[in-house]
């Protein structure tokens, strides 16, 4: 199979089953499916041309760019389509039984599969960008179709946080436009690989370099502009609280990290580079803080994630800067991988454990291992892919950070991610503590299909042994990585 | 297009951006927020505008192609900002409904 092929697959097997679910409201899930199967194995097809060929670049319909739009895969693109991929071959499997459960009628139901469809065309879509106005484009769907999602329970608190979250997102990417138009004045170009020889340092590229990571950083939530990210996360249904906290997100970080590693790499001075580690830093203190003391379950997995994704930013200082950032980049980017399976499945379960005990505050927990024992144990296994311990996805992660940080001397950032590491464990036992809490009448119970048990559970399995694949997923991130020294280097 | 009236496209491109994103930030009610964030896009579709007009030769088109997607995903936006006004507003007038029922 071409590459035209593969590309086509990826980008339009999602938007044909967005568009024909909207059509045909009942035939959503099976659409769905159908799109998981298409696209999961267009990533292998594209993963092996990848592998064996280097950077793959697509010219849409033969146009060259700047007209036409160029698609570019490398290994950090493989990596991302192919945990969208899991990811969103998990909801689709787990989303019917929640919803039927959740949501009073079939048509509420039904509404779920379009915008969910749309989020994936998206996320497929800004993987594969190679410019930096296509970027906007495909982050901008993906603010749409996310804004859509959290609104789908269509209570008042959803409403009002899908509108904030909207007022913000819509803020952030006109941000991120208004850079756009001035990298285009000054270099003349969008592409990322002719910014990274035309960019230089001066005054408006500077100013544009800070309009469009101010839009990013929100976009990402990295504190302090996370604000907007508990309430959206926390009202939303579980499928979608997973789908936000593990991909969405991660749109924005991952335009950062083509704009600072690719783009505009010439404007990453020490300085900045360090900057964004302290955002980082302060994140994890936070969301780690808020999530300890947050009374809600489903409010403290959101500022889980909020003090997460700060991590994912330690990337920045770590491998700017160096003739050998590849450890720390491949540490980040496989934390980030980990972190999406572990956030999913702990989002999940607590949808299963929520649903189970109809309240969802952290006390009603108590006793709940009782009558959901599979649901309590993946919350811990989740928990300790978060955490960090072994064999963890998680912990390769961070180890090959904990490596960088001790081999570039900057010790601060080893404390950093040991005592993050501890907060984590303290917000993760928390939980535990009341789910494995010995109660004399088991708490009053509904049954949880089994299909939201077992989805959930085999992705925090995943999480929990993806540190055995760490090996193979750095051989695919030196495919058109930043460091063309050693490996297979930029094609 | 002359030196000094291309300056000033220049401006004010970015000066609306400006004023629309101070609305976004004081203003409270949602209508005025959604007008702000099209007025912050128009500011960034007048500096496109702008800078295809800069080129020494012929118009620049890329900068025209970016407009017109831009205006695309910018009706698009407003338009789901605004369904999402409206059942906002729906769900606050069922509340203040209840609320009066109960009394």
């Amino acid at each position: 199979m071409s590459l035209a092929w593969i590309m086509a697959l990826l980008l339009l097997a999602p938007l044909v089953a967005a568009s024909l679910a909207f059509a045909l409201p009942a035939a959503g899930r099976w659409l769905a499916l159908a799109t998981a199967a298409a696209v999961s194995f267009a990533v292998v097809r594209l993963a092996a041309l990848v592998l064996d060929g280097g950077v793959q670049v697509h010219r849409v319909g033969g146009w060259a760019a700047p007209l036409g739009i160029d698609l570019r895969a490398d290994g950090l693109a493989v990596l991302m389509l192919a945990v969208a991929a899991i990811i969103g071959g998990v909801v689709t499997l787990y989303a019917p039984a929640y919803l039927a459960n959740s949501l009073a009628t079939r048509g509420e139901r039904d509404r779920f599969w379009p915008p969910f469809l749309m989020l994936w065309t998206a996320l497929d879509a800004l993987f594969l960008s190679a410019d930096i106005f296509n970027l906007y484009v495909t982050l901008e769907l993906l603010a749409l179709a996310a804004v859509s999602l959290v609104a789908l329970a269509g209570k008042r608190a959803a409403l009002e946080a899908a509108m904030r979250y909207l007022f913000v997102s819509l803020s952030a990417s006109l941000l991120y436009l208004l850079g756009v138009g001035l990298v285009y004045g000054e270099c003349g170009t969008l592409d990322l690989s002719l910014l990274a020889v035309r960019s230089g340092p001066g005054p408006a590229m500077w100013v544009a370099a800070a309009l469009m990571s101010g839009g990013l950083l929100a976009k990402a939530a990295l504190f302090p502009m996370h604000f907007w990210l508990p309430p959206a996360h926390a009202n939303a249904p579980a499928p979608v609280s997973a789908l936000l906290s593990s991909l969405v997100v991660k749109g924005g970080f991952y335009i950062l990290l083509r704009l600072w590693f690719e783009g505009l790499s010439g404007l990453l001075t020490p300085a900045a580079a360090q900057l964004f580690g302290v955002l980082g830093a302060a994140a994890i203190l936070w969301g780690s803080l808020n999530a300890l003391f947050a009374p809600r379950l489903k409010i403290l997995v959101a500022y889980s994630t909020v003090a997460q994704l700060g991590y994912l930013f330690l990337l920045i200082p770590l491998a700017a800067g160096t003739t050998d950032g590849f450890t720390a980049w491949s540490g980040g980017l496989i934390f980030l991988a980990a972190h999406a399976c572990a956030k999913t499945a702990m989002f999940l379960s607590a949808g299963n454990m929520l649903h189970a005990v109809g309240g969802d505050r952290i006390r009603d927990l108590d006793g709940v291992t009782h009558v959901l024992p599979l649901s309590a144990f993946t919350f811990g296994l989740s928990g300790m892919s978060l955490v960090g311990l072994p064999p963890s996805g998680g912990f390769a992660g961070k180890w090959l950070l904990l490596g960088a940080a001790i081999a570039r001397g900057q010790w601060w950032w080893v404390a950093t991610l040991l005592g993050g590491s501890l907060l984590a464990a303290a917000y993760v036992i928390r939980v535990l503590f009341h789910a494995f809490t010995r109660v004399a009448a088991p708490a009053r119970s509904r049954p949880v299909p089994p299909v939201m048990e077992w989805t959930a559970l085999a992705l925090s399995v995943l999480a929990a042994g993806l540190g055995f694949t760490a090996r193979g997923s750095a051989t695919l991130l030196r495919v058109g990585a930043p460091w063309p020294s050693a490996g297979a280097g930029r094609a | 297009m002359p030196e000094a009236n291309l300056s000033l496209y220049l401006l004010a491109g970015p000066i609306l951006f400006a004023i629309g994103f101070y609305s976004l930030l004081v203003q409270r009610h949602v209508l005025r927020r959604i007008m702000a964030l099209n007025v912050m896009g128009v500011g960034v579709f007048l500096l496109f505008a702008t800078l295809a007009a800069r080129a020494d030769a012929a118009t620049d088109p890329v900068p025209h192609a970016m407009v017109l997607t831009g205006i695309v995903v910018s009706v698009c936006a407003t338009g789901l900002a605004l369904a999402l006004a409206h059942r906002l507003e729906a769900a606050e007038e069922d509340r203040a409904d209840g609320g009066e029922a109960k009394r």
